[in-house]
């Protein structure tokens, strides 16, 4: 017996199934098939590992971003620099905005810490709390008119620096000279903790407002909002842009070196750096159109020119893989070349071209290098109200913020990764449902 | 079906209708520029939008270079009214400024920045001159035992600080530092390894025979993975410090300012000078020798256009911004000396043209 007998026994020839020959070649199938399943396995293994290892960083970091400590400190609203609550309530707050917060914000704290005397100590006594602190008191007194001449207990914002000792990000056993929050700092807070003022409270803010330079002020709203208004516009624009393409491509194009050489040309863009798209929307929507800058609606069409290939790649695949005989039928049947596109081709193709479009959109959310470019890339603190208004996206925002200096933006930063992989989950669960309405069995 | 089509063609054409129309005028300041004045500029822009009737003004961090370049293009609500530069303006960037129409440009210095070489803190201490830093990071280096100059140069052939000064520890020289397109580059290269190249008697012949040689030797740093250009985010350049305790960065003195707890500046000596580490008085007194000024430019043509452009630089310089408690100082801003405070506050109320000559 040969080598070439082993591996290849001639048609005819009865196999022994029972041989040892055989029986090595069997098992060998086997462990093989084994080997491959077991090394599939662990490719999932480790690619769950990485997600588990990935989102649970983010998750253990970022949850304490939703969180804010206050501080209660009994505020006494003295009516001598407070406006008459008798007023008319549209001249009352508007006398309010004109009030010194900061005076009563030291008085009152002054007069938990009698103590402290020295003009460098009261500063840093005031820095205990938040700038944003003087805004809450402002809305306070605007709401409710009648604690004018009172004294009340108030749960104030602390500044990022306290926050970030009570949550055991700053290290107060270091040496006073190694840490920004110094000894008095630490002393007047560890004594407000030990009469309870001190408390860490979800924080909506984080939800509601815009960008801020201040961690325990900032928002994701604005970014949500811009973020949300682009993708209306890339949607909008590319969605029709593509299908139509696609749709002409397939149906109606003639096949000649033309054609050809456009579809090479939209599969080789799909592969173009982002970046490039952002050149484009500059020279063109900004130069050249003269459209406002840091606006969603330059930001959406540039997003849109990046999506296009994707969408019109995925919409044509889908409108191939609706069968011929279908057409042949519509045709036979005497529907126009129109009819048949429309009432018979695209509604089939739907579920795949949809599919591709969630794809260009999850791609044009995460997007930041093409928005570079045309200035989305911005401090921007109001939340926008239209598609001309100036505005961030959530990755830019997600950007800005793992840049600032601040130590407490590190939690913000995944807390900020959190709310976009919220907004990309229900995106495309939206995506996923439409699939299935337009889902139909033949 | 055919409904949802249509729909969806009115949508696109609605909003390419939208887009040919929205050429309104925005009336928010728009600010461009340094990274490094970046976190400073937004901070103002936040008290100014809080505190004055005006509207919050946009900030943009585009690099000193890439906003300058906006700024200069031309004039009109498309184009930005503030630039910040960790770096004064070029006479070559104020020609094509007045090329483009921009010809009235006020300048506003509003601070200082120092640039801090830091480890982490479990790393060995060290101290540097700037002559160290020359020999460790520049491409070529005057050949061991000679004063340098065009003939005597090699290839930088340093691996550990070590065979720079044998009193420096044995560690391999890693540093992490921002790209050639930074400012915070620009302004390393021209007062680290510049100064570090001018200990050289060979070098600075150099330079009265041929100052472009001397100015591309004297400014060149190494490419041969020693240098690391980590990009434009100091943050990263922090991280990575932390996470490799035999690397050193070079970033902003406001990064330190808020890491001191896991960071260690090393003190740097100029040529013959003392050792001094980056802190806020050196750095305010000059005494720290990588030091540097950040600068704000305005564009007369847009004040009374754009409102409140002028209350917005005076917010920069005002007592509760850079004051002895400001909120700038904060940040890590180094502020200006009271005397210097006045004077960009003059050409601020007089709206001085810059003249460069």
């Amino acid at each position: 017996m040969n080598d070439n007998d082993e591996h290849m026994p001639p048609a005819m020839q009865q196999v022994d199934w029972a041989s040892p020959q055989m029986k090595a070649r069997l098992n060998r199938r086997y462990w093989m098939d084994r080997l491959f399943r077991g090394l599939g396995l662990s490719a999932v293994a480790a690619a769950t590992l990485f997600l588990i290892v990935l989102l649970g960083n983010i998750i253990q970091t970022g949850v304490s971003g939703f969180f804010q400590t206050s501080i209660e400190i009994d505020v006494s609203f003295d009516a001598s620099i407070l406006p008459d609550p008798a007023l008319p309530r549209s001249e009352f707050s508007q006398a309010v905005a004109q009030v010194n917060m900061q005076r009563i914000l030291r008085q009152a704290l002054l007069e938990k810490f009698p103590d402290v005397k020295a003009r460098g100590d009261v500063v840093r006594l005031t820095r205990l709390l938040s700038s944003g602190a003087r805004s809450q008191l402002r809305s306070l007194v605007v709401r409710s008119p009648n604690i004018v001449g009172t004294t009340i207990p108030v749960q104030l914002l602390a500044s990022d620096e306290v926050d970030q000792a009570v949550k055991g990000n700053i290290d107060v056993s270091l040496p006073e000279e190694n840490r920004k929050l110094k000894n008095k700092e630490v002393g007047w807070l560890s004594l407000l903790q030990s009469e309870n003022r001190v408390s860490l409270n979800f924080h909506p803010r984080f939800i509601t407002s815009g960008d801020s330079r201040e961690p325990e002020l900032v928002g994701v709203w604005g970014a949500v909002v811009g973020s949300a208004l682009t993708l209306l516009v890339t949607l909008l624009t590319a969605f029709p842009i593509g299908l139509a393409a696609a749709i002409y491509l397939e149906e109606f194009a003639p096949r000649n070196r033309l054609t050809t050489i456009i579809e090479i040309n939209i599969n080789n863009l799909a592969a173009v750096p982002s970046i490039v798209f952002g050149l484009l929307g500059l020279a063109f929507f900004l130069g050249a159109v003269g459209m406002a800058r840091s606006a969603p609606l330059v930001g959406g069409l540039t997003l849109a020119l990046l999506s296009l290939p994707t969408i019109i790649i995925s919409a044509r695949a889908a409108i191939t893989a609706v069968p011929q005989s279908i057409r042949d039928a519509a045709r036979g049947l005497g529907a126009s070349p129109m009819q048949v596109a429309f009432h018979h081709v695209v509604p089939q193709a739907m579920p795949g071209i949809l599919t591709g479009t969630i794809i260009g959109m999850s791609r044009a959310l995460g997007e930041s290098a093409p928005l570079l470019m045309i200035g989305m890339v911005a401090f921007i603190v109001d939340v926008p109200t239209g598609i001309d208004d100036p505005a961030t996206v959530l990755p830019v925002q997600i950007f800005l913020w793992a840049d600032s200096p601040e130590r407490a933006f590190i939690e913000k930063t995944s807390a900020a990764i959190m709310v976009l992989l919220f907004f990309l989950i229900s995106m495309n669960g939206i995506a996923i449902w439409l699939r299935q309405k337009f889902e139909r069995n033949w | 079906m055919r409904n949802f089509v249509q729909k969806a063609l009115m949508g696109t054409a609605a909003i390419l209708l939208l887009g040919s129309l929205s050429v309104r005028a925005q009336d928010n300041i728009r600010v461009v520029g340094s990274s490094t004045v970046f976190p400073f500029s937004t901070a103002a822009a936040e008290e100014f939008g809080n505190s004055s009737p005006f509207k919050t003004p946009i900030v943009e961090a585009t690099g000193t270079g890439g906003g300058l370049k906006l700024f200069c293009a031309g004039i009109g609500t498309n184009f930005p009214d503030v630039v910040n530069a960790s770096r004064r303006i070029k006479r070559i960037e104020l020609d094509v400024c007045s090329n483009n129409g921009v010809e009235d440009v006020v300048e506003v210095k509003i601070g200082f920045d120092g640039i801090v070489l830091a480890a982490a803190k479990g790393a060995p201490a060290m101290r540097l001159r700037l002559r160290d830093l020359y020999l460790a990071l520049a491409a070529q280096v005057p050949a061991p035992g000679t004063d340098g100059g065009a003939n005597n140069m090699i290839e930088n052939p340093y691996k550990f600080w070590s065979d720079i000064d044998p009193s420096l520890p044995r560690i391999e020289i890693a540093v992490l530092g921002p790209p050639p397109t930074s400012g915070t580059r620009d302004a390393f290269n021209a007062i680290a390894i510049e100064g570090g190249c001018r200990s050289f008697e060979g070098m600075l012949a150099l330079e009265k025979e041929d100052p472009f040689r001397f100015l591309s030797l004297c400014r060149s740093v190494r490419e041969d993975g020693a240098y690391v250009a980590a990009g434009e985010n100091d943050n990263l350049i922090v991280q990575k410090i932390i996470g490799n305790e035999r690397a050193i960065g070079i970033f902003g003195y406001s990064f330190l300012s808020q890491n001191t707890d896991i960071l260690q500046a090393y003190p740097i000596s100029a040529q013959g000078g003392p050792y001094l580490a980056p802190t806020f008085d050196a750095i305010a007194e000059g005494s720290y020798p990588i030091s540097r000024s950040l600068f704000l430019y305005a564009k007369k043509a847009h004040i009374g256009v754009v409102p409140g452009i002028q209350e917005f630089i005076r917010e920069f310089i005002s007592e509760r911004a850079s004051g002895d408690f400001g909120y700038l100082l904060d940040r890590g801003l180094i502020p200006l000396s009271e005397d210097e405070r006045s004077a960009s506050l003059a050409s601020v109320n007089g709206l001085v043209s810059l003249e460069l000559n």
